[in-house]
């Protein structure tokens, strides 16, 4: 039998924050959504005291924190180099590995053929990631994907403390699809699950039972799929993930809102410069930049949702261009009297860099050409251990209205962040 | 004359025939000797690290560990992915807090400064006692 397994993060962020803070063991830690509004990850001890998945930090903040819990601001740089280390080492372990997101991978363990070592080499991956970057994992075994999620499910509450659970006979398949409700199911929403409850399907075991044609007649080929994949046929393959990104997107929510076009400016400003280092970091060109705008979904009475993109006849990935771009339609869009509560900056059309098709009226200097690219690597080797250059149009460092308070040290990737001794 | 913009055309757009120019310069005399003797330069990464994944750097604040050559805010490579042996330097949470020192496994587990100011930690029952990992470098900074 072939089996695949899903490696899944416990907790990911309130665990990596965890890491270089020993002092934190066993204590209830949130970490909040970009702006400091919402509740995004909480530790097994914040989940205990009754925190919910979502929840608006202002609404649980002066109870949580008179209970002793601990509260983080969103640290990206620590959760994606911890992330890249895991999957560094997951990718060392198997032939083939799918990163499906931030905290989660499958593998393909076609080299294991008993059920019984891959429980096994599963608790072997558990133990490694644990000791080698500290960060607790689950691991589901089973023959499909949609069923390594019913396993990772499982590992979570009933593995003995393993933290593995392997998901492979018949028998074993039927008793815990009985036990499981259907919009518990990968790949099935709110909407899809009320639409068979009516059909009077609840379980995972009742929506294995149906009959394959009906489904794909009524319903989709996806949701056949699914079937399928209950009923242990493998449908959806595991993807190497070679596909270059295709679009970079920057974009935040602030709690102050901004009405005034001379406060915004600088934002997008800021937006774009992100941006403009992730596009020349990931080696890419693009010719076309976009911003968005928009009020708050809450405030009925005044709502605007502005979006316009600047085309380049040729492919940038200079920041100074995607200034001027993101500037231009942040003006077009911009309308005065509105309390923005969003924005963000996209770059797409993307082209590869070696092979740049250039605009007949540009000038095509070679001498300045060079120039700005060596500007823009000389700005990013400054910037990289700490912002220290500016664009005219940015905010200066510390006065964004963006939220972010309660941040952690950059531990893994700034020099000045390194955990110390005592 | 009049000339009209008639748009932009995106290289996607183009025919597959369609002949791209490019400006780059061709370099033409005579190639470089040492080109087929081209190495990569040195890469202290390679010399440090054995296992990226598993290796954290540490500052060190204090110079309890000077004696083994650990100067305060010494840049430690600490590998988490090695086992700590009787006599290894390491970096352990002893009560929530991060130290360097040298483990002693027997006759009793103690953490050993390497500076006679300072007095050896013998780790009680109760206490909070994690190795983060063993230390396999210092760098010590001079200018």
């Amino acid at each position: 039998m072939k089996l695949l397994a899903l490696v899944d993060c416990d907790n990911f962020y309130a665990s990596c924050e965890r890491v270089f803070r020993p002092d934190l063991k066993r204590k209830p830690i949130v970490v909040l959504s970009n702006n400091d509004g919402c509740v995004i990850a909480r530790s097994k001890e914040a989940k205990a005291m009754g925190i919910k998945m979502g929840i608006p930090w202002f609404q649980v903040k002066t109870a949580y924190l008179a209970q002793g819990g601990k509260v983080f601001s969103s640290n990206f740089a620590l959760y994606g180099d911890l992330s890249k280390r895991v999957m560094n080492i997951l990718d060392g372990m198997v032939k083939k590995i799918e990163v499906y997101s931030i905290d989660e991978a499958f593998l393909d363990l076609r080299h294991i053929q008993q059920p019984s070592q891959a429980h096994e080499f599963g608790i072997y991956c558990r133990n490694t990631i644990h000791q080698w970057v500290g960060i607790p994992v689950r691991i589901g075994i089973a023959p499909t994907k949609t069923l390594t999620k019913v396993a990772s499910h499982v590992a979570k509450n009933k593995s003995n403390g393993t933290g593995v659970y392997c998901l492979s006979n018949k028998e074993q398949i039927t008793h815990i699809l009985k036990t499981l409700p259907i919009e518990e199911v990968w790949g099935i929403g709110r909407r899809l699950s009320q639409q068979l409850n009516q059909l009077g399907t609840y379980s995972a075991y009742d929506l294995m039972q149906m009959d394959i044609r009906f489904i794909r007649k009524k319903f989709s080929v996806v949701l056949e799929r699914t079937v399928r994949e209950l009923r242990g046929e493998p449908c959806i393959q595991i993807e190497d993930n070679v596909d270059p990104k295709k679009q970079i997107v920057v974009s935040r929510s602030f709690r102050g809102k901004i009405e005034n076009l001379n406060l915004l400016k600088p934002l997008i400003s800021n937006f774009a410069v992100r941006a403009g280092e992730k596009l020349r970091h990931e080696k890419q060109k693009c010719s076309q930049v976009s911003v968005f705008i928009s009020t708050s979904r809450f405030n009925k009475k005044l709502q605007h949702r502005g979006y316009h993109s600047f085309q380049f006849p040729c492919p940038i990935d200079d920041t100074r261009s995607i200034l001027m771009g993101a500037n231009r339609s942040l003006n077009t869009i911009f309308r005065s009297g509105y309390p923005y509560a969003k924005a963000g900056i996209l770059l797409s059309h993307f082209s590869n860099p070696t092979c740049i098709q250039r605009s007949l009226f540009e000038a095509t200097d070679q001498e300045s050409f060079k120039q700005d690219t060596n500007l823009m690597q000389v700005i990013d080797g400054l910037n990289s251990y700490q912002t220290q250059i500016y664009y005219a149009s940015q905010y200066p460092a510390g006065s964004s209205p963006i939220q972010k308070k309660m941040v952690s040290p950059k531990y893994t990737t700034n020099w000045w962040d390194l955990p110390t001794t005592k | 004359m009049t000339i009209n913009y008639l748009g932009s055309i995106s290289a996607n757009d183009l025919p597959a025939s369609f002949t791209k120019f490019f400006v780059e310069p061709v370099s033409v005399g005579f190639p470089s000797p040492a080109n087929d003797y081209l190495e990569s330069p040195i890469d202290l990464n390679k010399y440090l690290i054995k296992n990226g994944a598993a290796t954290f750097l540490v500052r060190v604040s204090g110079d309890s560990m000077l004696n083994a050559n650990i100067a305060d805010q010494a840049i430690l490579i600490v590998d988490r992915s090695l086992k700590p042996k009787h006599g290894s330097i390491v970096v352990a949470s002893l009560d929530g807090d991060f130290v360097c020192k040298r483990l002693q496994l027997k006759p009793r587990l103690c953490l050993m400064p390497e500076n006679t100011k300072y007095e050896p930690i013998y780790v009680q029952h109760g206490q909070d006692l994690d190795i983060m990992g063993t230390v396999t470098a210092a760098i010590n900074k001079f200018e």
